[in-house]
């Protein structure tokens, strides 16, 4: 058995541990930081409830030790919120009802995070083909599709208008753009 | 699900990972990506006493082409090549390959090396790389050598690697002028191994007659299969219906398929026949420039 002192960096804040090799990067998150937002469902790699993301790519955190997040930048669903405003997809899950027991609501949302940072203009397709690797039981997709457009809407209207972030949503109407 | 213990290595270079390797004997495992070799600790279906990480060493995730070759270093991940415009343009087999390998998350961490290193006739790399004629170069104590695809997957999960060796780079040739390829998988669901697939590229001369097939098959045996009766059968040959659909009855005949819970032996065989149609269908379509390399 090793252990490894590593320091990473989580929702912009440094943190530094003595870990064993074998820990997890969701064991770490969940239960050294305690930031229990970013669940754990399949632990097969499957289901993506554990998606976080690290240095800008969304990865399930099951199945990457903490040891290989030496030095990396971590975002996890408590990183969202901005100084008590929404980020645009958590405001976007939250008017078109993108959830029902929430369950994989954390991992969802980094995956579409991370697909609107590098398309601000995904269509239907390029969305659902971004979340095909995070399952959801509940829903059907339809409204975690409508959702992430909602949240893509805001985004490019807030990119006109000013670079601020975590903007309020805005109305039903957006979701058509 | 918490793997067994094991003592973690990061070096810097290849020739430091390599020096872990010998000292460890078998005992030691090469993570990059992860996305096979964790689960597996998981499962406790594998449990090395060392493992040595190479995703700290720097310069291995290029693709490239240089030499009239594309080359893919060893932390290369599958979305760079979903990502890389050379991919896309020249290599529409290994494009179609990357983009029904797992899922889009797991593409992120995944490595092409790692997926062909890890010999699991279940991965979708390996019978792409027999089909494009592939050779992988491998650095042990005594420098590199490189193995050609065909020759690499020796068995279940066994291939030409030692257990002192890594796979550093796959190394592609580059395509000759009318060529084409087409990768066709039939999963249950998105991040399923394939009930089956198949790889395609050919390469046709002036008047559309068949220079050159290779094809490979995806989970119907114990290793990936190449189709070499169909790929004989295709010299010198119109790539028309016809000769498409006897080829494709050879392909199946070459499967070894077993039954499992994603089917029996007789439907896997029947879906070799059907994809090996479809894939060559479109790698000649694609050769004869009629449809683009990225459309279907």
């Amino acid at each position: 058995m090793s252990t490894h002192d590593i320091t990473v960096t989580v929702n912009g804040q440094t943190h530094s541990a003595e870990v064993e090799s074998r820990l997890l990067l969701v064991h770490f998150i969940r239960e050294n930081l305690r930031l229990t937002g970013t669940h754990i469902g399949c632990d097969t790699s499957h289901c993506g409830a554990c998606t976080v993301i690290v240095d800008g790519r969304p990865v399930k955190s099951c199945t990457m030790f903490a040891v290989q997040a030496d030095g990396r930048a971590v975002r996890t669903v408590e990183g969202l919120e901005v100084a008590g405003a929404l980020h645009p997809v958590q405001a976007g899950f939250k008017e078109e009802h993108g959830l029902q027991c929430g369950f994989c609501t954390p991992g969802m949302m980094m995956t579409a995070t991370a697909l609107l940072e590098s398309n601000a203009s995904p269509s239907e397709g390029e969305i659902r083909s971004a979340i095909s690797g995070n399952l959801c039981r509940c829903t059907g997709y339809t409204n975690i599709v409508k959702a992430i457009q909602h949240a893509a809407a805001t985004i490019r209207a807030t990119k006109t208008e000013t670079p601020a972030r975590g903007v309020a949503a805005p109305g039903k109407a957006a979701t058509t753009a | 699900m918490i793997p067994s213990r094991f003592d973690y290595v990061a070096p810097s270079t290849l020739d430091d990972a390599v020096t872990l390797l010998r000292e460890h004997g078998g005992e030691a495992k090469v993570l990059s990506g992860g996305q096979s070799l964790i689960p597996m600790l998981k499962l406790r279906l594998a449990a090395p006493t060392v493992l040595v990480d190479i995703g700290r060493i720097d310069g291995l995730e290029y693709i490239e082409e240089r030499d009239e070759a594309l080359h893919i270093g060893a932390l290369a991940r599958e979305a760079d090549l979903e990502q890389s415009a050379i991919v896309r343009d020249r290599y529409p087999l290994l494009y179609d390959t990357a983009r029904v390998i797992a899922d889009p998350i797991v593409r992120n961490s995944a490595t092409i090396c790692g997926n062909v290193a890890h010999g699991d006739p279940g991965n979708d790399h390996p019978a792409t790389m027999i089909a494009l004629d592939a050779s992988f170069v491998l650095r042990g104590p005594n420098g590199t050598r490189t193995v050609a695809a065909r020759d690499f997957f020796v068995g279940l999960f066994t291939t030409a690697l030692e257990a002192d060796e890594i796979l550093t780079e796959v190394v592609i040739p580059a395509p000759a002028p009318r060529s084409g390829g087409a990768y066709f998988k039939l999963e249950r669901k998105v991040g399923d191994f394939a009930t089956a697939a198949v790889a395609a590229q050919v390469t046709l001369d002036t008047n559309g007659t068949c220079q050159r097939a290779g094809i490979g098959l995806t989970n119907v045996g114990p290793t990936p299969i190449r189709a070499t009766n169909a790929e004989a059968f295709l010299q010198n040959k119109p790539l028309d219906a016809g000769t498409i659909a006897e080829a494709s009855t050879l392909a199946a005949s070459a499967a070894e398929p077993v039954a499992d819970r994603r089917g029996t032996e007789g439907y896997k065989r029947d879906l070799i026949r059907v994809l090996t149609s479809r894939a060559l269908t479109l790698a000649a379509r694609r050769a004869r420039g009629e449809t683009s390399n990225r459309g279907r």
